[in-house]
């Protein structure tokens, strides 16, 4: 149910819709804001980690002892000072620590804490571990071959049957849809089947995963850390470590980047095993070279996209097959694609099998809108090329074809209210759209989906003496969203922005939060926030009441003042919330406005993104000239972060479709673990990325809102590819389309037309 | 009764059965009913599965009511980046 259906109707807002300054700004820019790094406590031992130069190896034994005596090391760890499991959190043991075997190049194996960086990088060279090095594999094509090698001797296919008798490298093989596709390419008047491959790329947060461990002898410990979930660190460290979840108090530092790959654990357990054995604080810090090689990039996939229509554009079918590796352990995140990535049209019929596949390469971790990108670009390429086939203009065939309310899902369910016309509207009416292209330049059009979640919160609402406000959520601000809180507390209190101040309290302060995810914290933490101050606003006039000797119902607030209402009220001054702080002490105590809840409902988000770009036909090299994101965000509360949001996903997607990828070498050995080599876009590289913000209210919101964060990095590798291939005058379906790619792709054109 | 159908893989487990009617109020009482008809989902079940009702997705909301009325899907347990 809505949460506040009363709220449904678009409103007006005092608040919400403006642009107030960013509350972390000025530390932000001053370099006053502690990052994960900052962090420093008395008697730090620096930690560093051993990680295995092998692909895929047998550890058949670690010899520490030498490193143990080195002067100045306190502690090594290895997997002997982790209790095994065999419950969820196994494979996370596993990644963190390597147990029997190393699944990839950089896995750890054994961790130190010294007195200083020298000393603990001395301490690694004198651990001795003994590898039987073992065939590998890292192509997801060829990891599913039946002769290929095993990385888990007890991995069966699931969603199969019969259940195989044998382990291979296919974790899942998943399957969604409906109708009879056969039929509906029957019916079709043109098929399109093209098969697409993509690289791994990495979520290039600026800041290194970072953490400062601090265990005492009585089993009580601290860690401060760069994550998107302190909660999530808290609890799943202290399950790995056998620690009653009291007994750990996780802080989150500022946070430079995430966008999903900071949902989850890779260096914060050791560092506690670290702190613990060695009874001092223990900061480890990731180097890039151990990010790009031990953190969670994302799968890189192997595709067949078949899609089916009528002359006139409609889509009769489609069928589609995925390949996605996700790294040394299951869960690469095919099932997002196959529902996320397809979900932008309404198929009468259509099927989607895919497969989770394990490989020697780091455990995938989430990256904004996990999983629906890859598909969303074998979807959006095949119907760009049935567009230019049928000589539709290619927004057209899309309307034709949109999802809206009322329409069957592909996952399954049927749309509620959702904004993907009024985004393709939007495109269409945009400037950009109208632009004449010139020579060697293309356009590109691509839609796409992405689900949105709500989630486990809690959130304070304190009044201080003087009128202003502290606002504490478990939410760490990985997009601004404090800005969007204090403006909804400001909202409902009718009071200026600036006298709400937000912070992130620690895992010891509020109850459960789930982890910034899945777009869901100005949406869920908003939600929370709003409720929040209605609870405070309700006790406000309630202490007005026993001032004035009226019943509590008979006092009603009004922006930032209570007042009586009703005819038996009394005439009294309206008393305003600044009154109400000062006397608070005398009227009952501390004035503080609460909400926990697990929000639902968070509505999905949809957008349509438009490029421009230019192909030296000499050299490859791609430039873009224009870019258009259009995304529905419910309702934007602070206008400038939501177009952060569109502009920061629509860079990420086009350095994916351009530039970025994991390169391994024969050897299974990451090629390019660095910023020069595995390049990113910046500023320089792009233009200004324009912005429309499409609003159809969210109905699970009182304001509207919906979550922005993901949907805007689904789309442009798909938009960016069929401007390229527009540009060229050849279909291209491997990505990134960097410049070889793209000179490969026009030398073969030129040989084929010599003859 | 409230009609429940299993999107994606889940029928797997379901014997390759796709849609239930099952007596349930709410969405706890759907997953139980679920788990006692098909002892294969109840681990999936228990691990955690989302729920669209009406379109709305439904990650961990056993007293969410359910009606007749209502379009109930099971689906893979949802995440995000």
């Amino acid at each position: 149910m809505p949460l506040d259906p009363a709220t449904q109707k678009i409103r007006a807002f005092d608040q919400v819709g403006t642009r107030p300054l960013r509350p972390d700004g000025l530390d932000k820019v001053t370099g006053r804001a502690r990052f994960g790094a900052d962090a420093t406590a008395p008697g730090m031992l620096v930690g560093r980690i051993l990680r295995s130069p092998h692909a895929h190896a047998r550890i058949r034994s670690i010899d520490a002892t030498k490193a143990e005596a080195l002067p100045g090391v306190k502690a090594v760890v290895t997997s002997k000072d982790f209790a095994d499991r065999s419950d969820d959190l196994r494979d996370i043991l596993v990644n963190i620590m390597a147990r029997g075997k190393a699944l990839y190049e950089g896995h750890t194996v054994a961790a130190v804490a010294a007195t200083s960086a020298s000393v603990a990088r001395k301490a690694l060279k004198l651990i001795k571990v003994d590898y039987e090095v073992l065939p590998h594999v890292t192509d997801v094509d060829l990891a599913m071959e039946p002769d290929a090698p095993l990385l888990h001797d007890d991995l069966i296919t699931s969603g199969v049957e019969p259940v195989p008798t044998k382990p291979s490298n296919i974790a899942r093989k998943i399957e969604f849809g409906h109708g009879d596709v056969d039929k509906g390419f029957a019916e079709a008047d043109l098929v399109v089947e093209r098969e697409f491959k993509t690289e791994a790329t990495h979520q290039g947060y600026i800041e290194p995963h970072a953490c400062l461990a601090s265990v005492g002898s009585d089993g009580q410990g601290e860690l401060w850390v760069c994550t998107q979930g302190h909660y999530m660190v808290r609890d799943v460290c202290a399950q790995l470590l056998g620690m009653d979840v009291s007994k750990l108090r996780v802080t989150a530092s500022e946070i430079g980047g995430g966008f999903g790959g900071k949902t989850t654990v890779f260096i914060e357990p050791v560092a506690l095993a670290l702190s613990r054995k060695a009874g001092r604080p223990v900061k480890v810090v990731m180097t890039r070279d151990e990010v790009f090689r031990a953190s969670g990039p994302t799968s890189s996939t192997s595709m067949r996209m078949k899609i089916g229509v009528k002359k006139d554009g409609r889509i009769t079918a489609l069928d589609a097959l995925l390949k996605y590796q996700g790294g040394a352990f299951a869960g690469a995140p095919v099932d997002y694609g196959g529902m996320a990535g397809v979900a932008c049209y309404d198929y009468p019929n259509i099927r989607v099998v895919g497969y989770d596949v394990v490989t020697n390469r780091p455990k995938q971790a989430a990256y904004r809108a996990p999983g629906a990108p890859m598909t969303a670009f074998a979807v959006e390429s095949v119907i760009a090329e049935i567009a230019d086939t049928l000589k539709l203009d290619p927004i057209e065939m899309r309307l034709k074809n949109a999802a809206k309310e009322g329409t069957k899902s592909a996952y399954g369910p049927t749309f509620g209210p959702v904004g993907l016309v009024e985004t393709l509207k939007a495109a269409k009416a945009h400037p950009n759209y109208k632009v004449k292209l010139g020579k060697n330049q293309g356009r590109g059009i691509a839609s796409g989906f992405w689900f949105n979640f709500g989630g486990q919160t809690c959130v304070s609402l304190n009044l201080n003496i003087d009128g202003t406000l502290a606002l504490a959520v478990g939410t760490p601000d990985i997009g601004g969203s404090r800005a969007s809180m204090c403006l909804m507390a400001a909202e409902e209190l009718g009071i200026p922005y600036e006298n709400v101040r937000a912070i992130i309290a620690d895992t010891s302060s509020l109850g459960y939060n789930d982890v910034t995810d899945g777009s869901r914290v100005t949406f869920a933490s908003g939600m929370a926030t709003i409720h929040a101050a209605r609870d405070a606003i309700k006790k406000l006039c309630g202490r007005a009441a026993k001032v004035w000797g009226i019943p509590e119902e008979a006092v009603v607030w009004e922006k930032g003042f209570a007042k009586p209402s009703g005819a038996n009220a009394g005439n009294f001054e309206p008393m305003s919330l600044k009154e109400l702080a000062a006397n608070a002490a005398k009227t009952g105590g501390p004035i503080a406005g609460h909400y926990e809840y697990n929000a639902e409902n968070a509505g999905p988000s949809f957008a349509t993104h438009v490029v421009d770009v230019e192909v030296d036909p000499e050299t490859g090299f791609t430039k873009v000239l224009r870019y258009l994101v259009c995304q529905d965000a419910g309702k934007a509360v602070h206008p400038s972060y939501v177009e952060g949001q569109f502009q920061g996903g629509a860079v990420q997607g086009i350095g994916w479709a351009l530039n970025e990828e994991y390169i391994y070498g024969a050897d299974g050995r990451l090629q390019n673990a660095g910023f020069l080599d595995y390049r990113i876009p910046v500023a320089s590289d792009l233009p200004m990325i324009d912005t429309a913000i499409v609003e159809v209210p969210n109905p699970g919101h009182p304001y509207g809102v919906r979550g922005v964060g993901e949907t805007s990095i689904v789309p442009p590798m798909a938009a960016v590819s069929n401007a390229v291939s527009h540009a060229v005058g050849i279909r291209l379906t491997e990505s990134p389309m960097s410049p070889p790619r793209i000179l490969k792709a026009l030398g073969e054109q030129a040989a084929r037309k010599a003859g | 009764m409230v009609r429940v159908k299993l999107g994606g893989t889940l029928k797997t487990w379901a014997g390759g059965q796709t849609e239930f009617d099952v007596e349930a109020t709410n969405i706890r009482e759907v997953l139980d009913r679920l788990g006692e008809a098909h002892p294969r989902l109840k681990p999936l079940l228990e691990k955690g599965v989302a729920v669209a009702i009406d379109g709305e997705i439904y990650r961990n909301a056993w007293f969410q009511p359910v009606t007749p009325a209502n379009e109930i899907y099971l689906l893979p347990m949802l995440a995000g980046g």
